[in-house]
């Protein structure tokens, strides 16, 4: 269930090329939205904006409770605007963890007078995070979680994944997953390879991430239940989802921008804003994520959009916390690194921010048709921007993108109905 | 009246051997050997750095380097202050920025940083208007120990050139190895790794372009054996990497039988005697450890001496000289 701040749908009228590859349309149109809802579409003349279904992230830490110093529902959902997207979904890591009806229960209530763009809540799969016992996932569902996971860290037990995924049945919500070893990752703070061995920094190898999705991949098979796996680093963990998912396990994935267009050698730097968890791995890696975004492998673009306090990431690289933040660049960057060098298509990073998400977590796919609830997003393709401190709208500017200039930018973001960005 | 100090040179560090070329390790080391006469001297201090600050700012615990640090400045005449992180403003809570910030308000000329995390003093560099000397920062760089080393080498050895230097122990957790690979490239002479398979780290012999061997056998053509300290406080309890210090003792500790004549052995300190290294070995003949000690007076002067003296160098942050007339 998706939560957002009450207020009036909007009446406008949007032109340009459409791109909604999931319904076969790219053509010059005018789209005219009357009280929030896609009223009449009608041909219209040649235009340089593009035109598309608004972004979905299903990975986003609003930090809240606990640190609204960090980022607020207020402060998120407005970066989350700016970057294009009429949905995101925030993990329950916080402090409390959001483990319990009553939590989210506020959560939702503080959304519905805050959040700029729909929002919807996941709940930890264990209680506290622990990784001990079952959070009361039924319940949890009741009152509007859209899937469990105990993100940020590893579901350790694999005793406990396996009742997650069976009790889970009730609850009739994904699991999304971290996979991480922790004995494997303990004291990691860089990929383990030439440039973590050269800089002396912890190393944490890609099979910490990738025995935990062969174990994860294999109680999902056993138990025929779906799951969800989130921000994949790894070329192994690629290839082990594409074993499972043609063997029909049901499992869907994510990659976040930083994993396809870095690697280890950015890690050189020892900037804390290139220090994520997963880590940044090998070309080999990015490639190989890059390929399974192309080919459907891969269904999704997450941000792991990660704020932290400017005092705790100005620190030395193996001090620094892990997580950067993403909302407001994720597609100016993407366009940038991927589809500009024609590496990717447009309207397949259309589609893996938009309906791709939307899928996985049985949300409302945005789509452009007459009668169809408008979350539009208007994109300018050749507009360039630098990225600084000052233009964020979210409340930290952890970015590794900082100083770079990006080409294509969003113009403007219509969500649920409503102009949350721009004009 | 003071004497007029040199003109303030552009702001150089020693932040990591990486950064530095063959000319400046030599210019370095030439430098020290002309140091060094002057130690022979009764009166062994130097007018040099009359008028200087050079402040140490160590979050590790240190015996050599630090002592070694303050008396190279002391000999030269420069006021000294070092500060440690036990019993300071970081026990209480203080971030490495504001600590590094709040020296630099006595506008030191040099700042010596350690610190258990890679790339602290190059975080600090970017922090002070000083120039910063990294005295260890986590497992990654101690360039100084690379210098003394490469200078103790020469001076038992008289080359550098074509000398085949084996690095035996728990490189993993070793900044002195690091650096020392890198040195020791840089003046053309051969490195092998040696050690348990759990204590190379895997991609370091190509990263580094050395060799690797985790056979004891391989310093048999070695003209140095490098002894590495076994790091028991940085290995995490339970990380299980050697079996017990007994196995490790076995298959790698330095014994006069392993020792070919000929062979010298170093070892930065402090010594495990008993584990990586027998005894009889550290107080042979054979053992440099000693004149590692000596060789670091002289070459943290000379280091010393050329961040605050020679005008230009490679390493260099251009930065303006406010106030110079």
């Amino acid at each position: 269930m998706l939560h957002v701040r009450n207020g009036r749908a909007d009446s406008l009228e949007l032109a340009g090329r459409v791109v909604a590859p999931a319904q076969g349309i790219d053509e010059c149109l005018r789209i005219e939205v009357r009280d929030g809802v896609i009223a009449a579409i009608e041909p219209a003349e040649a235009s340089s904006l593009v035109l598309a279904p608004a972004f979905v992230d299903p990975h986003v830490h609003l930090r809240t409770p606990g640190r609204e110093d960090e980022e607020t529902i207020a402060s998120g959902t407005a970066a989350a605007a700016a970057g294009g997207y009429c949905a995101i979904l925030a993990m329950p890591n916080t402090d409390p963890v959001v483990d319990s009806a009553p939590v989210l229960e506020v959560l939702a209530a503080r959304a519905t007078s805050e959040a700029a763009v729909p929002t919807g809540f996941m709940a930890a799969i264990s209680k506290g995070q622990h990784g001990e016992e079952l959070s009361e996932m039924a319940e949890l569902a009741a009152s509007g979680a859209v899937a469990f996971t105990d993100d940020g860290r590893p579901v350790a037990s694999a005793a406990l994944l396996r009742n997650a995924l069976r009790y889970g049945a009730l609850a009739g919500r994904p699991l999304a997953l971290h996979e991480e070893e922790p004995t494997l990752s303990r004291g990691g703070h860089a990929h383990e390879g030439a440039v973590s061995a050269e800089l002396g920094v912890g190393p944490y190898p890609s099979a910490a991430e990738s025995l935990m999705v062969e174990r994860d991949l294999a109680l999902a098979h056993l138990e025929e239940r779906p799951v969800h796996l989130m921000h994949l680093s790894a070329k192994e963990s690629v290839d082990a989802l594409r074993r499972a998912r043609a063997a029909g396990v049901p499992a869907t994935a994510e990659v976040t921008p930083h994993h396809l267009c870095l690697t280890d050698e950015a890690v050189r730097s020892l900037d804390p804003n290139v220090k994520m968890n997963p880590p940044l791995r090998a070309d080999a890696d990015r490639a190989a994520l890059v390929d399974a975004l192309r080919d459907g492998t891969i269904d999704a673009v997450a941000t792991d959009h990660a704020p932290h306090a400017r005092h705790e990431k100005d620190v030395p690289f193996e001090e620094a916390p892990f997580g950067v933040t993403g909302l407001e660049t994720s597609f100016s960057v993407l366009f940038t690194r991927l589809v500009e060098p024609g590496i990717l298509l447009l309207e397949t990073l259309l589609e893996r921010m938009s309906q791709g998400p939307a899928r996985i977590f049985g949300l409302p796919e945005p789509r452009i048709e007459v009668g169809a609830r408008a979350n539009l997003v208007v994109l300018d393709l050749d507009a360039e921007w630098e990225v600084t401190e000052a233009g964020f709208r979210s409340r930290s500017a952890n970015s590794w993108l900082l100083g770079q200039t990006l080409r294509s930018r969003v113009v403007t973001t219509v969500a649920d109905g409503r102009v949350v960005f721009g004009a | 009246m003071p004497e007029l100090l040199p003109p303030a040179s552009p702001r150089r560090h020693l932040l990591s051997i990486g950064d530095v070329a063959r000319d400046d390790v030599e210019r370095i080391l030439d430098t020290a050997s002309s140091l060094s006469v002057s130690l022979e001297r009764e009166v062994k201090r130097l007018p040099t750095l009359r008028g200087r600050t050079v402040v140490h700012l160590f979050y590790e615990a240190s015996t050599r380097t630090l002592s070694s640090f303050e008396l190279a400045a002391k000999r030269l005449s420069a006021d000294v202050m070092s500060l440690r992180s036990a019993g300071s403003s970081v026990d209480k809570g203080e971030s490495l920025r504001d600590t590094a910030t709040t020296l630099a308000a006595y506008d030191p000329d040099v700042l010596v940083v350690r610190h258990a995390a890679a790339g602290a003093a190059a975080f600090v560099a970017e922090c002070v208007e000083a120039h910063v000397v990294n005295a260890g920062d986590g497992k990654h760089q101690h360039p100084t120990q690379a210098l003394l080393d490469l200078y103790t080498i020469r001076h038992a050895l008289g080359r550098l050139e074509g000398v085949h230097v084996a690095i035996v122990g728990d490189v993993l957790h070793s900044r002195v190895a690091r650096s020392l690979v890198q040195a020791l490239g840089l003046v053309g002479a051969e490195t092998t790794l040696v050690g348990p398979p759990t204590l190379l780290p895997r991609d370091l012999a190509s990263a580094l372009r050395c060799e690797a061997s985790t056979s004891i056998e391989a310093i048999g053509s070695a003209d140095v054996v490098y002894v590495l300290r076994m790091q028991r406080e940085r290995m995490l309890s339970g990380e299980a990497l050697v079996p017990s210090l007994r196995e490790y003792s076995a298959l790698y500790g330095i014994t006069p039988e392993r020792v070919r004549p000929g062979q010298v052995v170093m070892h930065p300190g402090p010594m495990n005697r008993g584990v990586e290294i027998d005894a009889r070995v550290a107080d042979s003949g054979a053992s440099l450890v000693a004149q590692q000690v000596r060789s670091g007076l002289v070459v943290r002067m000379a280091v010393l001496y050329d961040l605050l003296t020679v005008p230009t160098a490679a390493p260099v942050v251009e930065r303006e000289h406010a106030g110079m007339t």
